[in-house]
């Protein structure tokens, strides 16, 4: 499948003078990083399968300064925070939506005191959603009956409570959803956050993503289903080292459904 | 020598009271060297996470077998404390088992104390045995050796001492009803049930009315002093969590549990800052006499905010955060816990120094590196699995997150791969070298 995607711009329709439904914020690791971009791609498929009227910033995004903030780094965060604003003020943004729990989480809830005020979703939850009201069809076919574990990301689960769209969804693809023992509120990080995923670990007796994948792997799983670019990062270097890459793979949620659908 | 008995009593009460009331000043003294932070809204919602929390112990409860045993504990405690009202009552005006007039009641409500007091003493073996038989991960920490792991079983010893000390009362009690005693016995028959220490009566049959009245009198005294002990204990120990469980829970973040606050202070420079119109080279020279800059986040327990400081008097150092903590869990040095005890430590260590000085002399030392260091600080993933385990609503992660401020802010004090990541967002708007104007590459490679 060559043939390119479809991504408007802001920009683009903003010289159209139309407005999208949605804006779709593609976050850092989305835009540049090899494995992660594979999962925005996905999610712009279904967004045009679903006929749904996005756009990008493009090259007007910025990084939303989560690990500037979460390195302690206020200063560089909200200066992010205040050049994103600008833009997404400036296009009169209402409804954001991202495949990644940290640009997520800062926009909804970091972003409002300093004046960025948008609805605010994680693509599992756009998803449903879409789902729910009927303009995207899910095929179990590929992944009925597979068994497979959900890896909870923080930023999504216990940083905002949300851990059921990804396992909605997980369900309509009709799999076998196998819990690990940590999971939800209790779930295991996958040790990226805190812009850990941007320094080298401190000195202890193990990586925090080889921890998490232990506990994955105690599921017997055939895919290890994530919601975040930066988890999806660590658990495919924790299969990596378990040398378990050709019997157990990684996939983001959005990349499950496109592919269940072909696309 | 009834008068004396009431005399003597009544200075106990009042020395046991007033010097625990000057440890609570002294305590909120010390909440008070923190900033202040307004956690004054939502009311409602803040009484209700109070009630669950902290009342109805919601979170204790999620690991079963301690959380079951605490339920016992507590609510043991406070229903047994009902009798400790009758206590001082008999012991200011001289009478005994003042509340008998209830009659039936009043033998069902002895009853219960009693049930309740052994339940209570089963409670804390249990708790003793998994404190010092048991391998269990969250009491091995480093951070537990010395004092927190004896005031642990201090504890424990205590309430088991105070619960046998209130069934041998009763019991010497239901001998000499049963002897006839003068001043025990009434006409009715036996006043207050004793379904446990009648158990106990058996041991002292032999023994005369005069040797049971010391007995019971001995006990009646050493539990009264025993809990005027215990409550000035408390301040010294991570029991103070049976009194500031409740307001910690109330002033707890009500916010999702990813939203950190945005800092005031840098939102005024950051709005200078992007205001087109101020010419950033013309700043510094007058700002600089406009008095001393803000310092950002944290150094010493005085840069945080006064429920942090609450946090850390509140915790009752059980780990549950430290056994959840990803960092800890692969060998790391950080623990959520231990940050919560150094604060208080270092905070203690403060009052002390105002107490002897009058104010905060400059005693060379800080939380930062003398008590907290910069390699637990930064293996922290911000993952919040400490703040969900917490039982009582501490956050232990905004004080990290406030001393990374510091090192940041302040002192440019990053680790070196993440100083590079800092500067990539700064200079091109992403963590990694990459140009800005490539963002969109994406959607044009297949
Ligand atoms: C008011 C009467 C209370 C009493 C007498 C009491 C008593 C105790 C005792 C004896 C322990 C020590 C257990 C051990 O050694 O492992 C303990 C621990 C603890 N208490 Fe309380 N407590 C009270 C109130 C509360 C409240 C209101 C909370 C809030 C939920 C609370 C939370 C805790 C926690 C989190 C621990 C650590 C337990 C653990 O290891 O899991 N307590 N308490
Ligand atoms: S937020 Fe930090 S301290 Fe708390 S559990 Fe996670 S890694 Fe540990
Ligand atoms: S912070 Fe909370 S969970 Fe951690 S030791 Fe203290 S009371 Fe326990």
């Amino acid at each position: 499948m060559a043939e390119a995607i479809k991504v408007p711009t802001m920009a683009e329709y903003m010289a159209e003078g139309k407005k999208p439904e949605v804006l779709f914020w593609v976050g850092c690791a989305g835009s540049f990083d090899d494995r992660a971009k594979k999962i925005t791609k996905a999610f712009v498929k279904l967004l045009n399968e679903a006929g749904v009227d996005f756009a990008v910033l493009g090259t007007e995004e910025s990084c939303t300064g989560d690990p500037a903030k979460r390195a302690g780094n206020e200063f560089l965060f909200q200066m992010q925070a205040a050049m994103n604003i600008e833009v997404l003020n400036g296009y009169e943004i209402k409804k954001v939506v991202t495949a990644c729990p940290h640009c997520f989480n800062t926009i909804k809830n970091e972003y409002p005191s300093l004046g960025g005020n948008y609805q605010v979703m994680h693509h599992t939850q756009f998803l449903k959603s879409l789902l729910n009201e009927g303009r995207l069809k899910v095929e179990g076919g590929k992944f009925k009956g597979k068994r497979i574990t959900f890896h909870d990301p923080c930023y999504l689960g216990r940083a905002n409570g949300e851990y059921e769209a990804p396992r909605d969804l997980l369900k309509k693809l009709e799999v076998e959803l196998i819990e690990m023992r940590k999971c939800k509120s209790n779930g295991l990080c996958c040790g990226a956050g805190g812009a850990q995923m941007f320094k080298e670990p401190e000195p202890g007796n193990k990586d925090v993503n080889v921890a998490r994948t232990e506990q994955a792997m105690e599921t017997n799983p055939e895919i290890i289903a994530a919601g975040c670019p930066f988890c999806n990062t660590m658990m495919t270097d924790g299969v990596k080292s378990k040398e378990k890459e050709d019997s157990v793979a990684v996939m983001d949620v959005a990349e499950m459904i496109a592919n269940a659908n072909d696309l | 020598m009834q008068i004396v008995a009431q005399i003597v009593f009544l200075i106990a009460l009042v020395f046991g009271i007033s010097f625990f009331v000057r440890n609570i000043k002294k305590m909120l003294r010390n909440i008070k060297l923190g900033k202040t932070i307004d956690r004054s809204d939502n009311p409602s919602e803040r009484w209700s996470k109070t009630l669950r929390i902290a009342f109805g112990q919601s979170k204790m409860v999620r690991k079963p077998v301690s959380g079951f045993l605490h339920v016992i504990v507590y609510l043991g405690f406070i229903i047994i404390n009902i009798e400790v009202l009758e206590i001082i009552i008999d012991g200011l005006f001289g009478t005994h088992r003042v509340l008998s007039f209830m009659g039936g009641f009043y033998n069902v409500l002895i009853g219960i104390f009693e049930v309740l007091a052994l339940l209570v003493f089963i409670g804390v073996i249990i708790f003793w045995i998994r404190r010092n038989v048991l391998n269990i991960y969250r009491f091995l920490s480093r951070e537990l050796k010395g004092w927190p792991k004896n005031d642990a079983n201090y504890i424990l010893y205590f309430e088991m001492v105070l619960m046998t000390l209130f069934l041998v009362m009763n019991a010497a009690d239901y001998q000499l009803q049963i002897n006839g005693a003068v001043h025990y016995a009434h006409e009715g028959g036996i006043i207050g049930g004793f379904p446990i220490s009648q158990f106990i009566a058996p041991l002292f049959e032999g023994l005369s009315n005069s040797t049971l009245i010391i007995i019971e009198r001995g006990a009646w005294w050493l539990h009264i002093i025993g809990i005027l002990f215990f409550l000035n204990y408390l301040y010294y120990s991570k029991h103070l969590h049976i009194l500031l469980a409740f307001p910690n829970v109330y002033f707890s973040k009500l916010k999702p549990k990813g939203e950190m606050d945005n800092v005031e202070a840098v939102k005024k420079e950051v709005a200078l800052m992007m205001d087109p119109n101020a010419d950033p080279f013309a700043a510094p020279p007058e700002g600089e006499e406009e008095g001393e800059p803000e310092k950002f986040g944290a150094s010493d327990v005085m840069d945080l905010n006064q429920v942090q400081l609450l946090n850390s008097y509140t915790c009752t150092e059980c780990g549950r955060c430290t056994a959840e903590c990803p960092a800890n869990q692969t060998g790391k040095k950080l623990s959520p816990r231990k940050i919560m005890m150094d604060t208080r430590d270092r905070l203690e260590e403060v009052g002390d120094n105002i107490n002897k000085n009058g104010k905060f002399e400059d005693d060379g030392k800080q939380l930062l590196d003398d008590y907290i260091l910069r390699e637990e600080l930064w293996a922290c993933t911000t993952c919040n699995a400490c703040v969900e385990a917490c039982p009582i609503g501490i956050d232990p992660l905004s004080i990290i997150l406030e001393m990374r401020r510091y090192l940041v802010m302040e002192q440019s004090a990053a680790p070196n791969e993440l100083a590079v990541s800092l500067t990539n967002i700064e200079n091109n708007g992403a963590p990694w070298p990459y140009n800005q104007m490539d963002r969109l590459n994406w959607a044009k490679e297949n």
